[in-house]
C-alpha cells in the first residue's frame, strides 16, 4: 500500500494525511487567539457565579463507589 | 460478514446527596430514579410507563465469549432487588452497583445514538428536579456525567454493538485493542491526576481520559476488577446463532455531542471492517495496558508505542490507518453497515479530527472534550494563579460534567451540537424507529398497565387475570416503525396483538 510508511515508520512519525488536506483544513479550524481569550474571559466571569462555594469541601466529599 | 450496527450506549452517573451527614449513594439512586417515576403520576412528562419492571430472564453477563471462564474471574451480579424502569422511548433507567445509569434504546446509527444520549441527560436532569420536590427542604441528589472521583473509584460508560456471530472473536480482540485503545485521543474527557493504585497521583498533571488508569487486562470478563479493554460478556440480547453483541467498557462518557458521535461512529466502521476482514495491517503491541495509559498522558499524541514486530507507532498513525481503511471500504459499499448517510458523515468529521489533532490541537476545542476542558482549566488557573491541584481547578474539572441548566458550564462553552432541541425532547418519550426499540417503546405506550415486564428482547403481558404472555423480539432489526406502527395502531388490546402476530 503506497501510505505503508507512516505507519510502518519507527520513532519518526510522518504526517499521516497529505499536505493538501492539512492546509485546506488548517484554513477552516484556524483560531483567532485574540476573540478566543476575550470570550473566554466573560466566560470565566460567568464561572466565578456558579462554581461551588466551598471548592475545598466539595472535592474532598466528591467520592463515589466504584461501579462498571 | 458485516451486519448493520446496531448500537447504544449505556451511562453510569456519578451521584451525590447534598444535605445529609451519612449519604448512601444506593439509596439515593434509588430515590433518583423512583422519583423519576412517581413524578409521572404527577403529572410530568417522562416516559414512563409505572407499572413496567424489567425482565431480567436474558440476563447472562456471566457467559464468556471465549467460550469459558477462566478461573478466578468474577462475573457481575445482577441486581434484581435494585430499582428497574423501562421507559416508553425503549430506554432502561436502573441502579447498578451504586449508580444510577441509563441505558439508551437500540439506535441504528451513531447520531441517533447522540440523540438518546442527550434524551437521556434530559431525563437524569427531571429526575434530580423530581427528587428535589419530595426530598425535604436542604437536600438535593446531583448526578455528573463523568467517569471518576479523582480517588481512584471509577464507574463507566458501555458501548454496545450488534456483530456477526460468525466473525472469529480473535479478530476482534486483536482489531478491537488497536482502535479502543488509539481513538483515546478523540474520545478522551480529560482528568486532573493519575488514579493508578499505587501511583502518584500528582505525577501526571493532566491526562487525556478518566477511563485508561483502571484497565488491567486486556481480555477478560469483568468490569468493575481487573478491568479488561476487550470485555468478552457474551449476551447478545438477541439470536445468539447469528449476532453477538460486543460490550465496549472502556470509553469514557462524553459532554460533547460530536465527541460521542466520533466515538460510536468509528468503532462502528472498525467493527463492520472486522466482521469483513477488511483491516490488512495487524497493529500488536508489546503491552496494549500501559500503551493505553501512555496515549492517555501524551498530550503532544507523539509518542510511540511499541509494537511486537520491533517497530513502533503513534496512536494518530494508527486511527490515521484504520480512517483510510474506512475511506476505501465506504467507497466499496461498506457505507450500507454504519448508517448509510451518517456513515459518510462520521467519515468526514474523522478526518477532520484527525488532521486537526496532527496540526492545531486547539482549533478542536468545540469538539473534542479534553480539549475544551484543558482550555477552560487553563485559562481559569491562569487567571486565580492556580495550580491544576488546587481544589477550585479540581471543583471545575467536575463541574464540567454538570448536566444541571443552572450549573451547566459546558452549555456555556458553545461546543458544536449535531442535535435539535426538539428531536432531544422526542427521544425521551419516542422510541427510535429502525429497531425493534420501536415496538418495545410503542406497547408501553400504548399499553402499560398488560404489561407486566419488558427488557431487550422481550415483552410479557397480562392478558387476563391468570393469561401471561411473552412475545419475543430476537431480532434487533425487526419490529422498526415500518414492520409494526400498522399492525399496533389496528389492535385495541394485547390479546389481539397476540393472535395477529400468530403467537
Amino acid at each position: 500500500m503506497e501510505n505503508q510508511k507512516y505507519y510502518e515508520s519507527d520513532d519518526e512519525s510522518d504526517s499521516p494525511q497529505s499536505t493538501e488536506d492539512k492546509v485546506n483544513l488548517e484554513k477552516g479550524s484556524q483560531v483567532n487567539t485574540n476573540e478566543l481569550s476575550s470570550d473566554l474571559d466573560d466566560l470565566l466571569d460567568e464561572i466565578d457565579q456558579v462554581l461551588e462555594s466551598n471548592a475545598e469541601e466539595f472535592v474532598k466529599s466528591y467520592v463515589q463507589k466504584g461501579g462498571q | 460478514m458485516a451486519v448493520k450496527k446496531i448500537c447504544g450506549i449505556e451511562t453510569e452517573y456519578s451521584i451525590i446527596h447534598k444535605g445529609v451527614e451519612d449519604p448512601n449513594p444506593i439509596w439515593a439512586s434509588s430515590m433518583l430514579i423512583t422519583s423519576y417515576v412517581q413524578g409521572n403520576e404527577q403529572g410530568f412528562q417522562t416516559g414512563i410507563a409505572d407499572s413496567v419492571v424489567w425482565d431480567f430472564q436474558d440476563e447472562t453477563p456471566a457467559n464468556d465469549a471465549r467460550g469459558f471462564a477462566p478461573v478466578g474471574s468474577l462475573p457481575p451480579i445482577v441486581e434484581t432487588h435494585l430499582v428497574n424502569a423501562v421507559l416508553t422511548n425503549g430506554a432502561r433507567f436502573y441502579v447498578d452497583h451504586a449508580h444510577p445509569e441509563l441505558s439508551t434504546p437500540e439506535c441504528h446509527n451513531a447520531l441517533e445514538v447522540v440523540r438518546y444520549d442527550k434524551s437521556g441527560e434530559v431525563i437524569l436532569r427531571e429526575a434530580m428536579k423530581a427528587a428535589k420536590s419530595f426530598l425535604p427542604d436542604g437536600e438535593e441528589l446531583v448526578v455528573y456525567k463523568d467517569n471518576s472521583d479523582g480517588k481512584g473509584n471509577s464507574y463507566g460508560c458501555h458501548e454496545n454493538y450488534l456483530m456477526d456471530r460468525s466473525t472469529p472473536f480473535g479478530d476482534v480482540i486483536r482489531h478491537g485493542i488497536a482502535h479502543l485503545i488509539t481513538r483515546q485521543i478523540y474520545t478522551g474527557s480529560g482528568k486532573i491526576g493519575c488514579e493508578v493504585i499505587g501511583s502518584d497521583p500528582d505525577a501526571v498533571s493532566y491526562q487525556i481520559t478518566q477511563r485508561a488508569d483502571f484497565f488491567e487486562e486486556e481480555v477478560g470478563l469483568e468490569t468493575t476488577l481487573k478491568r479488561p479493554i476487550i470485555n468478552t460478556r457474551d449476551e447478545p440480547h438477541s439470536d445468539s446463532d447469528r449476532y453477538r453483541r460486543l460490550h465496549v467498557i472502556c470509553g469514557d462518557a462524553n459532554m460533547s455531542e460530536f465527541a460521542t458521535f466520533l466515538k460510536v461512529g468509528a468503532t462502528c466502521f472498525v467493527l463492520a471492517m472486522v466482521e469483513d476482514n477488511y483491516i490488512e495491517e495487524e497493529f500488536l503491541f508489546d503491552n496494549p495496558v500501559q500503551a493505553m495509559k501512555d496515549i492517555s498522558y501524551d498530550l503532544t499524541l507523539s509518542r510511540p508505542i511499541q509494537r511486537t514486530n520491533g517497530k513502533s507507532i503513534t496512536a494518530l498513525e494508527v486511527q490515521s490507518y484504520l480512517y483510510e481503511r474506512a475511506e476505501e471500504y465506504a467507497e466499496k459499499g461498506g457505507l450500507e453497515y454504519v448508517g448509510g448517510d451518517i456513515g459518510a458523515d462520521v467519515l468526514r468529521a474523522w478526518k477532520e479530527v484527525l488532521i486537526g489533532l496532527a496540526s492545531d490541537l486547539n482549533g478542536l476545542h468545540t469538539r473534542i472534550d479534553w480539549i475544551a476542558k484543558k482550555r477552560l482549566l487553563d485559562s481559569f488557573a491562569e487567571r486565580h494563579n492556580l495550580s491544576f491541584f488546587d481544589a477550585r481547578t479540581r471543583s471545575l474539572a467536575v463541574q464540567y460534567h454538570d448536566i444541571r441548566d443552572e450549573f451547566s458550564i459546558f452549555n456555556k462553552l458553545e461546543m458544536e451540537e449535531l442535535t435539535e432541541a426538539s428531536g432531544v425532547e422526542d427521544g425521551v418519550v419516542n422510541p427510535p424507529s429502525e429497531t425493534r426499540a420501536y415496538f418495545r417503546g410503542k406497547c408501553l405506550q400504548k399499553w402499560p398497565e398488560q404489561i407486566i415486564s419488558a427488557n431487550w428482547d422481550s415483552i410479557v403481558f397480562k392478558l387476563d387475570g391468570t393469561t401471561v404472555k411473552r412475545i419475543p423480539v430476537l431480532d434487533p432489526l425487526k419490529g422498526t416503525k415500518k414492520d409494526v406502527e400498522q399492525l399496533i395502531a389496528e389492535c385495541d388490546t394485547p390479546a389481539e396483538l397476540i393472535n395477529a402476530i400468530g403467537i
